[in-house]
């Protein structure tokens, strides 16, 4: 099992048990698997009943699968995995600043794939809390890459208070 | 000059020690190369022919005297003595040591300049004309929404890893030093009726393999909404723009394959969406900018300058150099003067110690008293650097090409010198007038040769040079792309083929037609015919 970092607060960082069980695509669910994740096809053909029967569900988005399939059910989904199938595919941030600034989601928000600590501050700034890291960073690494940066000049979903606004005494 | 506060400073200090700890992973072989190479890309470090090469950023081309000393002494004491500026307004180092990077960049932090964004899938280095602030033609300076964008662009969290690199120009002129519609994002600053000031923005535009014209998107795009504007078009490329094919990635691909108008609808969709005055500079910050650009302190000068115009008569060279190098300034009493690089040596110090880079590989500085201008001239020819050709056939852009990039099919420099010495002699050089030519050592087209009057295209042909002409091309306002001549000629053969083409022209041209003007007039028969008569 890879390595879970998981946002606490505002810039700290720690170690978490990932409580999802990652269903592949002809596993079923045992009962006691109260957190299923699963793929955008799987969540659309069986998530209701996985709901109704009280699990908590997250779903797994590759970089073709545009959130906004996603739009009407964000509410009662706990966990969005938004997977860097290579590093240098940067659709997925485009994918968390969506989920946070036009669809107002408040669940988890997970970096999965090639998940590297060069990316920690662009992750965090567009709304990502839960981290697979591949290249084993420890929290502490996280958090020193995620805020290497005095400032920041564009808004973003982080709400960090950019340059301009802290220039004119904000923030 | 924009001056950078303690904000801006951190920026690239900080970034300055990312990319310290990145290189020492590297090194360490925590990070493999192919995950080190998008990093390094983006601080500007490509793996070239000679070892590491750096690219460090001009913002909108604009430098102190300060900056371009500490870029010299980074040329001494990292390189080999040299560096190269190249079309975008940026200078290149070709022998970096991959140990010394971080104290390159260290060395660059120092006198506020850095190598972010200068290469890799993001946003690049904005450009702009090297006459801003100086040419009375402008609406208003566009170096104050350059460094708007220069803020927004930099580590920009979710424009980081686009499907290929992205490249801004902005001018506020009606005459184009910018090659606006060649960029992936063009803007031209306008006022409207009313006299509120706006963008046109085009998109689209760019070179190498498959070349395009830019498309205008939107006609009026108010100032004050530039950044949510471009963050609604990065935003439709970052998601939609093709990641399959590195040949097909770029965002002119994309506003072709779905046409102007639905890309233009997407966009406008996703601005409406967005949370604009989140994204959008206020104007207290913008008037901040402004303000931070100084105050360039012009002297109360008459129009016409009596020590200036006595010089030119006594000196035909200095008369020759005004023509060619001098262009009008705003203010009374001053000019703005062109400095070509197609010669070596150094840049002496006038003109307010600021020089901009100019994306026709020459310098500028742009604000000299006509008073001065007879010094200055001399500083100049002391230095090598007086040669009064500027937009002549010797004034020539050239990619680096084999002699340094990975990349290059064959050499240009070389292509470039044999060519500007055979219009060495001013007289001829004068009389030929106006004449754009651009070498590219490969079909990258770095060396802009789709928008030459006379491009040339490097070609490897089982593995000797060839070299393909264009003709009637141009990357100014009256932007086009150039027509393919006819076969490929041999290295040898370009500097004979480009002298028929302007034997061709000069018979053919009317009164005071330029060398475009008459070929888009006459097409592309009679230089066909001079060019290939001996080999029928």
């Amino acid at each position: 099992m890879p390595m879970l970092i998981e946002r606490e607060g505002v810039t700290a960082f720690t170690e978490a048990v990932d409580t999802f069980v990652r269903l592949a695509e002809d596993e079923a669910p045992e009962a006691d698997h109260t957190d299923l994740l699963v793929s955008f096809a799987r969540f659309q053909a069986e998530g209701e009943g996985w709901l109704a029967e009280g699990r908590r569900m997250g779903v797994w988005l590759s970089a073709v699968e545009p959130v906004e399939g996603l739009a009407y059910d964000l509410p009662r989904i706990s966990l969005v995995a938004l997977e860097f199938a290579k590093f240098r595919d940067g659709r997925a941030f485009s994918a968390a600043t969506l989920l946070r600034q036009r669809y107002g989601y408040a669940g988890q928000i997970r970096a999965v794939g090639e998940v590297l600590r060069d990316l920690a501050k662009d992750m965090v700034r567009c709304g990502f809390d839960s981290f697979e890291p591949a290249d084993d960073s420890t929290p502490e690494q996280w958090a020193a890459s995620a805020f290497r940066f005095r400032h920041v000049y564009q808004s973003a979903a982080d709400r960090r208070a950019p340059a301009f606004r802290e220039r004119m005494g904000e923030g | 000059m924009y001056r950078y506060d303690a904000i801006d400073k951190s920026v690239i200090e900080d970034r300055a020690a990312e990319f310290r700890d990145q290189v020492a992973r590297r090194l360490s072989g925590a990070l493999t190369e192919d995950q080190f190479k998008p990093l390094r890309l983006m601080n500007g470090l490509y793996l070239q022919l000679h070892g590491y090469m750096l690219r460090v950023a001009i913002p909108y081309g604009s430098l102190s005297a300060n900056q371009l000393r500490g870029l010299a002494r980074i040329g001494r004491t990292h390189d080999k003595g040299y560096g190269h500026f190249t079309t975008r307004q940026n200078v290149q180092f070709n022998w970096i040591k991959l140990s010394e990077a971080p104290d390159v960049l260290d060395a660059l932090a120092e006198v506020d300049l850095h190598a972010i964004q200068t290469s890799g899938n993001c946003i690049r280095n904005t450009t702009s004309d090297p006459c801003a602030g100086a040419t009375a033609e402008e609406v208003d300076d566009p170096r104050v929404w350059c460094e708007a964008i220069r803020q927004w662009s930099t580590l920009h969290p979710e424009f980081g890893y686009l499907p290929r690199k992205f490249k801004i120009a902005v001018t506020a002129s009606a005459q184009d030093r910018t090659a606006a519609k060649v960029h992936d994002i063009g803007l031209v600053l306008r006022r409207n009726r009313e006299g509120q000031l706006g963008f046109e923005v085009m998109v689209g535009g760019g070179m190498g393999r498959t070349p395009y014209l830019g498309t205008t998107i939107r006609q009026h795009l108010p100032v004050n909404h530039l950044l949510s504007y471009l963050s609604a078009v990065l935003r439709v490329y970052n998601r939609h723009g093709r990641r399959d094919n590195i040949y097909k990635a770029r965002i002119k691909i994309l506003v072709a394959a779905l046409g102007a108008e639905d890309f233009a609808r997407q966009v406008d969709a996703e601005w409406t969406a967005m949370d604009r005055q989140a994204v959008d500079l206020p104007d207290i910050e913008l008037a901040r900018i402004r303000g931070a650009f100084g105050y360039v302190p012009f002297a109360d000068l008459p129009p016409v300058s009596g020590v200036f115009e006595a010089a030119r008569k006594a000196d035909p060279a200095l008369a020759r150099f005004a023509r060619n190098n001098v262009k009008a300034h705003k203010v009374a009493g001053y000019a703005i003067v062109n400095v070509s690089l197609k010669a070596p040596g150094e840049v002496p110090g006038y003109g307010h110690s600021e020089v901009r880079v100019t994306h026709e590989q020459n310098l500028v500085l742009p604000h000299v008293k006509l008073d001065d201008l007879a010094a200055v001239h001399a500083g100049l020819t002391a230095a090598g650097l007086a040669a009064s050709n500027i937009n002549l056939a010797s004034d020539i852009i050239a990619c680096p090409g084999l002699d340094y990039c990975a990349l290059a099919n064959t050499r240009a420099i070389p292509v470039a010198q044999s060519i500007a010495r055979r219009f060495a002699e001013p007289d001829v050089a004068e009389s030929i007038g106006e004449l754009k030519i651009k070498i590219s050592g490969c079909i990258n087209a770095c060396g802009h040769h789709h928008v030459g009057h006379i491009g040339i295209l490097g070609v490897d042909k089982k593995g000797e040079e060839f070299f393909q002409l264009t003709l009637g091309g141009s990357g100014a306002e009256d932007a086009s792309l150039g027509d393919v001549l006819g076969p490929a000629v041999a290295y040898d053969q370009v500097t004979p083929a480009v002298d028929a083409l302007v034997e061709a022209y000069l018979r053919e041209r009317r009164g005071a037609e330029r060398f475009l003007d008459t070929y888009r007039r006459v097409g592309l028969a009679p230089f066909k015919a001079a060019v290939y008569a001996d080999a029928h």
